[in-house]
């Protein structure tokens, strides 16, 4: 069977999956772009075509909706941002990375995440700058008030000897992290968490991205895009802020199903 | 020589300079908000934060702790480089009232541009390209350069002062994300366009004068 018809055959049965998503703005291509981009986590469908449809450019990528409103982090993160945030920076992110990557063939953003400083350009940045945005919208969700549990607390209180004390070093790396960047919780090769910062979109798993080699599990935007409208300068306002709109449920999963053995989290 | 004479001196304390026009004097191009936070907020914490960093290198040096002055560079380069840009920026802009926006203010200025790009406009859109395409926080500069006697369009990142790329600057547009946010947002390229109404000429022809070989 050709490539094209495999191809064919695998989209729109991937298609018929799709959920119909009603949250906050997304560009989506069209689902059968966005089902070509999930081809590598779906794996081989043997859905029924009802149509043949012309294979598309697999290295798409789209925008992922918010797991919640834009108004749900308030008052921590203001909806105004989180409209900016989300709706422009983010899709220009993902829209750079793909015009980028036209006609190369496709690797999940995870993957792609490796070679990306020798990449370079927009593969450095919006294919960095993508994956990191992916991570940050799930990684938060409306206050809880509720702190990280499990086997991730335990990793926290070993690494750090409190969650009091983890926030107080997150919180002074993220301050003093020069410019634009993130701050990371991550997982070392050794299954010890431990924190560190990047500059502008890069990550720890890229090759070079971060002096600390790890995997991360939950990233703080201190980019001023991501606290400017309702913080100005207050960085460290906003840094205090944002923990309570960590969604540690998430992060604990994705710590336990990926991370804890080595794997990125993926999108 | 007595080791307290060796001591450096802490009484270089520096200081906020005032901007030279009122907050809103720029208006349309920059928003009255943004001179504002600009300037009495971010500039001003890069001169705290530069004091604490040299009374902080001061001791260390007086207790010869070369680690320790190793340590504290980061700090001097990040908000002495803070200081140092922004003090030129004030006074590469100016109301359009002040002359802000006309380049019929730096004759010498044109000429070379001309020469080298063209057209102003040329220069502007070159500049303005090289510009919106620093990755994250940094500067754009027209800057001297001595050695070619010619001027050069240079990026710098975060606070890296245009001198570590050896040129004289000449004028500076600050584009992290401070310096246009609460106003232009996500676009760059808009605010680009428009601070080139504000820009001093002025003020970028006599440092051009200052720059040149008498």
């Amino acid at each position: 069977m050709s490539k094209v018809v495999l191809a064919s055959l695998i989209v729109a049965g991937a298609s018929a999956l799709q959920m119909p998503t009603s949250r906050a703005a997304s560009s989506r291509v069209s689902p059968v772009a966005d089902a070509a981009a999930k081809l590598g986590r779906r794996g081989m469908l043997a859905g029924v075509a009802s149509a043949l449809i012309a294979a598309p450019a697999l290295a798409e990528y789209t925008l992922p909706d918010l797991p919640y409103d834009y108004e749900a982090l308030e008052p921590y993160i203001d909806a105004a941002t989180m409209r900016f945030h989300h709706d422009k920076h983010h899709a220009t992110y993902v829209a750079n990375v793909n015009k980028a990557l036209e006609g190369k063939p496709a690797k999940s953003i995870l993957e792609l995440q490796k070679d990306a400083i020798s990449a370079g350009g927009a593969v450095r940045n919006s294919g960095g700058g993508h994956y990191n945005h992916a991570l940050f919208w799930e990684e938060m969700g409306p206050a809880t008030g509720k702190g990280p549990t499990g086997a991730l607390a335990a990793k926290i209180d070993e690494a750090f000897g409190s969650f009091d004390k983890f926030k107080e070093e997150f919180s002074a790396k993220s301050a003093g992290r020069f410019g634009s960047g993130w701050c990371w919780l991550g997982v070392k090769p050794d299954g010890k968490l431990a924190i560190d910062t990047t500059p502008n979109q890069d990550n720890p798993l890229m090759d070079g991205g971060c002096e600390t080699k790890m995997v991360p599990i939950l990233g703080l935007d201190v980019w001023e895009h991501a606290y400017y409208l309702k913080y100005q300068n207050r960085r460290p306002e906003y840094i205090s802020s944002w923990f309570n709109v960590v969604n540690w449920e998430k992060v604990a999963f994705n710590y336990e199903k990926y991370a804890s053995k080595g794997q990125g989290v993926p999108f | 020589m007595l080791p307290a004479m060796r001591r450096f001196s802490t009484a270089a304390k520096y200081t906020l300079p005032d901007l030279p026009y009122d907050v809103g004097a720029l208006e349309p191009a920059i928003s009255a908000e943004i001179m504002t936070i600009h300037h009495a907020k971010h500039h001003n914490t890069y001169v705290t934060n530069l004091n604490a960093a040299l009374d902080k290198y001061a001791d260390a040096e007086a207790k010869r702790d070369v680690a320790a002055m190793v340590a504290l560079q980061g700090a001097i380069k990040f908000n002495g480089g803070g200081h140092v840009n922004h003090s030129i920026f004030w006074t590469n802009l100016a109301p359009t009232a002040s002359g802000g926006g006309d380049a019929s203010h730096a004759p010498s200025v044109v000429g070379m541009i001309e020469k080298q790009w063209g057209s102003l406009d040329a220069f502007k859109t070159s500049f303005n390209a090289q510009t919106a395409a620093i990755q994250g926080s940094g500067w754009g500069w027209l800057g001297y350069d001595a050695a070619s006697s010619s001027l050069k369009v240079a990026t710098c990142a975060n606070q890296d002062p245009l001198s570590m790329c050896g040129l004289v600057p000449l004028l500076g547009i600050d584009v992290w994300e401070h310096a246009y946010y609460l106003q232009y947002k996500n676009v760059r390229p808009d605010y680009l366009k428009a601070v080139w109404s504000v820009v001093n000429w002025k003020n970028v022809e006599e440092r051009l004068a200052h720059a040149k070989p008498k």
